[in-house]
């Protein structure tokens, strides 16, 4: 099955309704399924292996999606932030591509790599003009791949991550009821288009029948004024822009947002009190923590609306910690904690994430990462308490091996983060010649709070956690590398360290 | 049949994409559902006449079958002349 079908099925039930909003103009589904299909054409005239956008969200990248599904050639949406020479690396990998975007950018840094490549407007604008309607065609089945996203690569060269109609179908089938979504109900898209989240939401709209807004990039003010103009009900962020929005909501008296009924946040971690702030400013909105990853096809497990506000007001410690949980696994997927040796933990036991299921690609291009019975190591570190909430301590890769004890970054972060003039922390680890790996420690003093010293920091740590956990250095900078998406990319943070 | 193909009733406007099936024979309105439409209609059965729901999955009770209704029609669908059912997933908060 093909994931156009989505979009077909859209477009058979409802083709006038108002499918996507972008720089002010309107898309019925009808329109983008009639642009989708002019794209076939552009795409089989242009015998392509990939078809690649680089380019913010725009309705190109919706109709580069369902266009390249129809022609059976994986949508491959780039990260137009990497420098040249990382950039020019990855369309090398895609070529021969049919790129829609920077045309001058591909010119510049790929131009003998045998691109075929559009302007936005000028594929837009053909994909408009080359649906031979009442033509018949055969288009792609759907057994194959999809989507191609590169991940971002902050431990070694990016990997080519590979969805299949299968995985992404399997999604959506079993998490969204089709057209479930009031006309009036509408999604607004900040997420940019090569990342997953920004890939399902405009899956998982379409088959809801839920109006896509999109904003190309985010800003706290346009994305306020075109919350309230355009009445959207659902949205989805990364913890800055939720630490953005209610700045910026605190301080606007005149802003309005009721008819935001669901904010759904995901990405990287979520502080505490940003979302203990939203809870209390929008009290009549339903929240959702998200999580997930590229190779799941998106989420897998969620934190729902009511556990939120319950955690808030429970008295139950237990209860309380959820708001900081990753929630419970989907219905449709399984969830278990193994240790280093493939063992399967018990509830409250430190290990790796394992995921199982139909929207579990788990593949890079030429290689499967799944075991024999089709389980994905995330290589996400976590645990599952007693009631199956499931907690992350961090990335598996970050997990710090001293003297042969292993220590989550995010313990020792957590504790240092609690000192009143720390602003944020990463702790990663550094090289020892006696532990063969110490913890290392980068602080960023709060605003307007005078740095804590470093033996004021280790006492901390010793007085809450064992003495193999304290810092053997700790150095001060004045912000911590994250990317776009609220990843922290610890190995900046390594690179600091070492200097 | 393979998982993915798309069939059509003999009897009214249904369209099913098959998503699991087993060797039995799929049918809506009474009818056998096929690729391709048949040059004559076949009669609607009234005892297969509940009609079908377009975005709706379809399974029988032990969970080999399993059918999404993507064109909605008059006929129900069955497997062998056994009804399929509504497959009800729990409702998800959107999140993302």
């Amino acid at each position: 099955m093909n994931i156009a079908l989505l979009l077909e099925m859209a477009a058979e039930a409802a083709p006038n309704r108002i499918a996507l909003v972008c720089d002010g103009k309107r898309w019925t589904y009808g329109d983008l399924l009639a642009a989708a299909r002019g794209a076939f054409e552009i795409i089989q005239e242009s015998e392509v292996e990939y078809v690649a956008l680089l380019d913010e969200s725009s309705e190109a990248s919706m109709i580069a999606l369902f266009g390249a599904a129809l022609a059976g050639v994986p949508y491959c949406p780039l990260n137009y932030r990497l420098p040249d020479a990382d950039l020019a690396a990855l369309l090398e990998r895609i070529a021969p591509a049919l790129v829609i975007g920077d045309e001058e950018r591909v010119e510049r840094i790929a131009g003998d790599q045998g691109h075929t490549v559009y302007a936005r407007e000028l594929f837009t604008l053909k994909a408009q003009e080359s649906w031979p309607e009442g033509e018949d065609r055969e288009y792609d089945p759907g057994e194959g791949v999809a989507v191609q996203l590169f991940t971002s690569g902050t431990t070694a060269e990016p990997k080519a991550a590979i969805l299949r109609h299968s995985n992404l179908l399997g999604y959506i089938l079993g998490t969204v009821e089709f057209a479930s979504a009031d006309e009036a109900d509408a999604a607004l898209v900040v997420v940019p288009p090569y990342h997953i989240a920004g890939i399902s939401a405009l899956l998982s709209s379409t088959y809801a029948g839920r109006r896509i807004v999109m904003l190309p990039s985010f800003e706290p003010e346009a994305w306020l004024k075109l919350a309230q103009g355009e009445k959207v009900t659902n949205v989805f962020v990364v913890p800055t822009m939720m630490a953005r929005i209610i700045d910026k909501l605190a301080d606007s008296a005149d802003a309005n947002l009721s008819s935001l009924r669901s904010i759904a946040y995901g990405g990287g971690k979520m502080p505490r009190e940003i979302i203990e702030k939203a809870l209390a400013l929008l009290p009549a909105t339903g929240f959702t923590n998200s999580y997930g990853l590229t190779e799941t096809s998106s989420t897998i497990a969620l934190l729902g609306p009511d556990e939120h506000r319950e955690a808030l007001t429970s008295d139950d410690p237990k209860v309380r910690a959820r708001l900081t949980s990753l929630g419970i696994p989907l219905p449709t997927v399984e969830i278990e904690i193994r240790d280093e040796d493939g063992k399967v933990l018990g509830p409250n036991e430190p290990g790796e994430i394992y995921v199982r299921g139909e929207q579990v690609s788990g593949e890079y291009k030429g290689r499967s990462a799944l075991d024999a019975q089709g389980w994905f190591p995330t290589r996400d570190a976590g645990y599952m308490d007693e009631d199956g909430y499931l907690f992350l301590s961090g990335r598996a890769d970050d997990v710090i091996v001293r003297g042969g004890e292993n220590m989550s970054p995010g313990e020792i972060e957590d504790v240092v983060l609690t000192h009143p003039a720390v602003g944020d922390a990463c702790a990663v680890a550094i090289p020892s010649v006696e532990w063969g790996e110490a913890v290392g420690m980068a602080i960023v003093p709060r605003e307007g709070h005078e740095a804590p010293g470093e033996d004021e920091i280790k006492e901390l740590v010793r007085s809450r956690l064992r003495s193999s956990r304290v810092p053997e250095k700790v150095v001060y900078i004045d912000e911590l590398p994250y990317n776009e998406m609220d990843k922290l990319l610890r190995r900046k943070v390594k690179d600091i360290l070492a200097d | 049949m393979k998982p993915g193909t798309r069939l059509k009733s003999a009897a009214c406007d249904t369209e099913v994409m098959v998503i699991r099936t087993a060797g039995g024979t799929i049918e809506c309105g009474g009818a056998p559902m096929a690729e391709d439409k048949p040059a004559e209609a076949a009669a609607l059965s009234p005892d297969h006449s509940n009609g079908s729901l377009m975005g709706k999955r379809y399974v029988d009770a032990e969970n080999t079958y399993e059918l999404l209704c993507v064109k909605p029609g008059k006929g129900s669908l069955s497997v062998d002349g056994v009804a399929l059912v509504t497959k009800d997933a729990k409702p998800l908060p959107a999140s993302d």
